[in-house]
C-alpha cells in the first residue's frame, strides 16, 4: 500500500483570546490519500479551516506533525515550506482572490511566475489549462470582465497550471446554486482528481456530499465521522 | 512578479495618481522651497557678482559685506597699491541714499561710486547704454530690478531724478543680480558717488584689488592684511560672507526650514495614508499570494518596485513643476537670475526616497503581518 498524500499525527491547534486559550483542533490524525475527493465537513467553529490551513502549511499547529507527500512540511525552514507550498499546493480559494488589474490569463499564470518562469511562457501555459477548462476566450479579459462560475474556473486553472500534488478547494459551491454547484464539482473532478494528486475540499454544502469519494466530519475540533457518505445524524 | 506590482499598482488609477501627486507635491514644495532659499541667500552677495573684475576685496576689519561696511580713509587705498604682489588696486563707495522721482516718488537707493578712470567696480554687462556714458555730467547707471521698479511702463534711459538735492540723469542700464534687499543700485563713478552722499571725512567702503600673474588671491589678502592691518578677503570669501550674513541675521533658514519640513511631512502623510490604503484594500491578493508560495523576498520587491514608480513619477513631475514655476516667474526681475543648483534636486530626491521607504516599510509591515491561512476566512 502506498504511503498517504498527507499524515497528520496529533495535530492540535490553540488559539489566544484574550487571557483564554481556546483548543481549536483536538490531537487529530488522518491519512489522506492520492486520487481521492476529501471533503472536510462541519459547522463553523469546528476547526475545518483551521485543520486545512495547517495541512497545506499555512498555520503552524501547535502541536503535532504534518507530512505531505512524506515531507514533514513544520520541519522545514520558513523558505522551504514557501517554496513546498509554491511547487506542491494549488489553493482554490472561496472568494477566488484573483488580482483585478491583470487579465485572466496571467491570474493564472501566477504560481509559474512565482516559480521564475517567463511571463508569456507561463500565460501560454495558463491558456492551455483554461482550454480544458473551456474559458480559452476569456483569457485576455480582466477578473471584473468575467462572471462568477469563470472567475471560479480561472481560480481553478490557477491552482493546476503547475501540477501541483495537492489541491486545497475551500468552499467551492458556497456561492452558486446547486446545478451549477455540481457542474464545478464536476469540472474539479475531470481535472484536480488525479492518481498522483490530492484533493481536498472544504465545504458545508450537503447538496454535494454524494460526489465525495471520502468525508471527513469535524465538529469541536475533533474527526467524528470518517466514511464514504455522511452520517445520518447530519 | 515585479509587473504583476506595478499592474497591481496601475491598476487602481485613482490610489495610484494619488501616489504620484503626493509626491509630486512633496517634491515640488522641497525642490522649489530650497531653490528659493539658495537663491535668497545668494542675493546676499550681489555685491560681489555685480562686481565685474578684481579677485581681492579690502575694507576696515569692521565691515562684514558689501552692504555693511565701516568707511575707511582714502589713505587706505594708497597702502593696498604699496602691498607687493598688488597689480592694481580701485576705490569703492557703497552708501545708502534718497532720490526723489520726476513724478515726485521717494526711492531708497544705493549708491555705488566706481573708479573714475577705469570704471572698474561696474558690472560686466549693462542692458542699455555704454560703460563710458558714465562719465557725461549728472549722469548714473541704474540697475535694471531697480528700473524697472522705479520707472514702471517709462523708459528710464534720460529720466532725470534728484539725489540728496543734486540733478541725476539715467544714462543706462545695467544687467546685475538683484540685492537681497531688492534695492535700487546707482552706479556712478567715485569723484561723483563724494559728492552725491554727505558724509564723514572717511567714506571709501572697499578697494577692490588683483594679484599680479603668480600670487594667488589668497597669498595676496595674508600679504595686504600683514602690511595693512586692513581686512582682505578673495572674492570666494567675500561672497560666503554675503550668505553668511542673511544666514545670521534673517529668519530665512528657520522660515524655509519649516516649508522644507512640512513637504515632508505632507509626503509622508499623503504617500503614507495612499500606500496603506492601497495595500489593506490589496491584502487579500497580497495573503493569497503568500499562501500561493510568493516569499517574502518576492513581496519585498514587489512593493518595492511600485513604490520605485511612483517616486519616479512623482519625482519627475515635481522636478519638472519646480523648473516651471521658476520658469513662470523668471521675467519677476526679484526671481531674476534665479536657477536650480544641482544640489536641490539630489536633496529632494534624498527626501523623497526617505518618503517612500518609510512608506514601503509600513506598508510591508501590513503584508507580513498578514498571516496566509487569513484567506481561508
Amino acid at each position: 500500500m502506498s504511503a498517504p498524500a498527507i499524515c497528520t499525527r496529533d495535530v492540535t491547534r490553540d488559539f489566544q483570546a484574550g487571557q483564554q486559550t481556546i483548543t481549536v483542533l483536538h490531537g487529530i490524525d488522518l491519512d489522506i490519500k492520492a486520487g481521492e475527493m476529501t471533503f472536510l465537513v462541519g459547522e463553523s467553529g469546528s476547526g475545518k479551516t483551521t485543520l486545512i490551513s495547517i495541512m497545506c502549511g499555512i498555520l503552524w499547529p501547535t502541536l503535532g506533525e504534518v507530512k505531505v507527500f512524506g515531507t514533514d512540511i513544520y520541519d522545514l525552514p520558513d523558505d522551504e515550506l514557501v517554496e513546498f507550498r509554491l511547487q506542491n499546493i494549488g489553493f482554490i480559494f472561496q472568494q477566488y482572490n484573483l488580482i483585478p488589474a491583470i487579465d485572466a490569463a496571467s491570474n493564472a499564470a501566477v504560481p509559474l511566475i512565482a516559480q521564475g518562469m517567463d511571463r508569456a511562457e507561463a500565460r501560454e501555459k495558463a491558456v492551455a489549462m483554461f482550454e480544458k477548462l473551456n474559458i480559452a476566450d476569456q483569457a485576455d479579459k480582466l477578473p471584473s470582465q468575467l462572471s462568477g462560475g469563470q472567475q471560479q474556473r480561472v481560480a481553478i486553472a490557477r491552482a493546476l497550471v503547475h501540477e501541483p500534488r495537492l489541491v486545497v478547494c475551500d468552499e467551492p459551491t458556497a456561492a452558486l446554486d446547486a446545478a451549477s454547484g455540481r457542474r464545478v464539482m464536476d469540472l474539479l473532478r475531470e481535472v484536480a482528481v488525479a492518481e498522483d494528486r490530492a484533493c481536498i475540499i472544504v465545504t458545508h454544502d450537503n447538496r454535494i456530499f454524494d460526489m465525495a469519494d471520502r468525508i471527513l466530519v469535524l465538529e469541536d475540533g475533533k474527526v467524528i465521522h470518517d466514511g464514504k457518505t455522511m452520517p445520518e445524524t447530519h | 512578479m515585479i509587473w504583476i506590482a506595478i499592474r497591481m499598482l496601475t491598476g487602481d488609477p485613482q490610489k495610484f495618481f494619488g501616489l504620484v501627486f503626493g509626491i509630486a507635491f512633496s517634491t515640488l514644495l522641497i525642490t522649489q522651497q530650497l531653490t528659493i532659499f539658495v537663491n535668497l541667500l545668494n542675493l546676499g552677495a550681489a555685491g560681489v557678482y555685480n562686481n565685474g573684475n578684481g579677485e581681492v576685496f579690502v575694507m576696515d576689519p569692521a565691515s562684514v559685506t558689501t552692504d555693511v561696511t565701516y568707511p575707511m580713509p582714502s589713505t587706505a587705498l594708497d597702502a593696498v597699491r604699496s602691498v607687493e604682489g598688488v597689480d592694481w588696486a580701485v576705490p569703492q563707495l557703497r552708501s545708502a541714499a534718497a532720490v526723489r522721482t520726476a513724478q515726485g516718488d521717494l526711492e531708497q537707493v544705493v549708491i555705488v561710486g566706481v573708479d573714475d578712470a577705469t570704471l572698474t567696480g561696474m558690472p560686466k554687462r549693462l542692458v542699455e547704454g555704454d560703460k563710458s556714458d558714465l562719465r557725461t555730467p549728472d549722469t548714473v547707471m541704474v540697475d535694471d530690478v531697480g528700473a524697472t521698479r522705479m520707472f514702471p511702463g517709462l523708459d528710464p534711459m534720460g529720466q532725470v531724478l534728484e539725489l540728496n538735492d543734486q540733478r541725476v540723469v539715467i544714462g543706462g542700464i545695467t544687467d546685475t543680480v538683484p540685492g537681497f534687499a531688492s534695492t535700487a543700485v546707482f552706479y556712478t563713478t567715485y569723484s561723483r558717488a563724494l559728492r552725491y552722499i554727505p558724509g564723514t571725512r572717511n567714506r571709501m567702503s572697499l578697494v577692490i584689488a588683483q594679484p599680479v600673474a603668480g600670487i594667488t588671491p589668497s597669498q595676496l589678502v595674508d600679504k595686504i592684511e600683514a602690511e595693512t592691518g586692513l581686512k582682505g578677503r578673495t572674492r570666494e570669501e567675500f561672497t560666503r560672507d554675503g550668505i553668511d550674513f542673511i544666514i545670521a541675521n534673517t529668519g530665512i533658514p528657520f522660515n524655509f526650514g519649516i516649508t522644507v519640513a512640512l513637504g515632508f511631512v505632507v509626503g509622508v502623510a499623503i504617500v503614507g495614508l495612499t500606500f496603506s490604503l492601497f495595500i489593506r484594500d490589496n491584502i487579500k491578493q497580497f495573503g493569497a499570494l503568500k499562501a500561493i508560495g510568493v516569499t517574502n523576498r518576492q513581496i519585498r520587491k514587489m512593493v518595492a518596485a511600485q513604490a520605485g514608480l511612483v517616486g519616479f513619477i512623482g519625482y519627475g513631475f515635481g522636478v519638472l513643476a519646480t523648473v516651471g514655476t521658476m520658469w513662470a516667474f523668471s521675467s519677476n526681475p526679484f526671481f531674476k537670475g534665479f536657477f536650480v543648483p544641482w544640489q536641490v534636486p539630489l536633496i529632494s530626491l534624498a527626501a523623497v526616497i526617505v518618503i517612500l521607504a518609510l512608506t514601503a516599510l509600513l506598508a510591508l509591515r501590513t503584508v507580513f503581518n498578514t498571516e496566509p491561512a487569513a484567506v481561508f476566512r
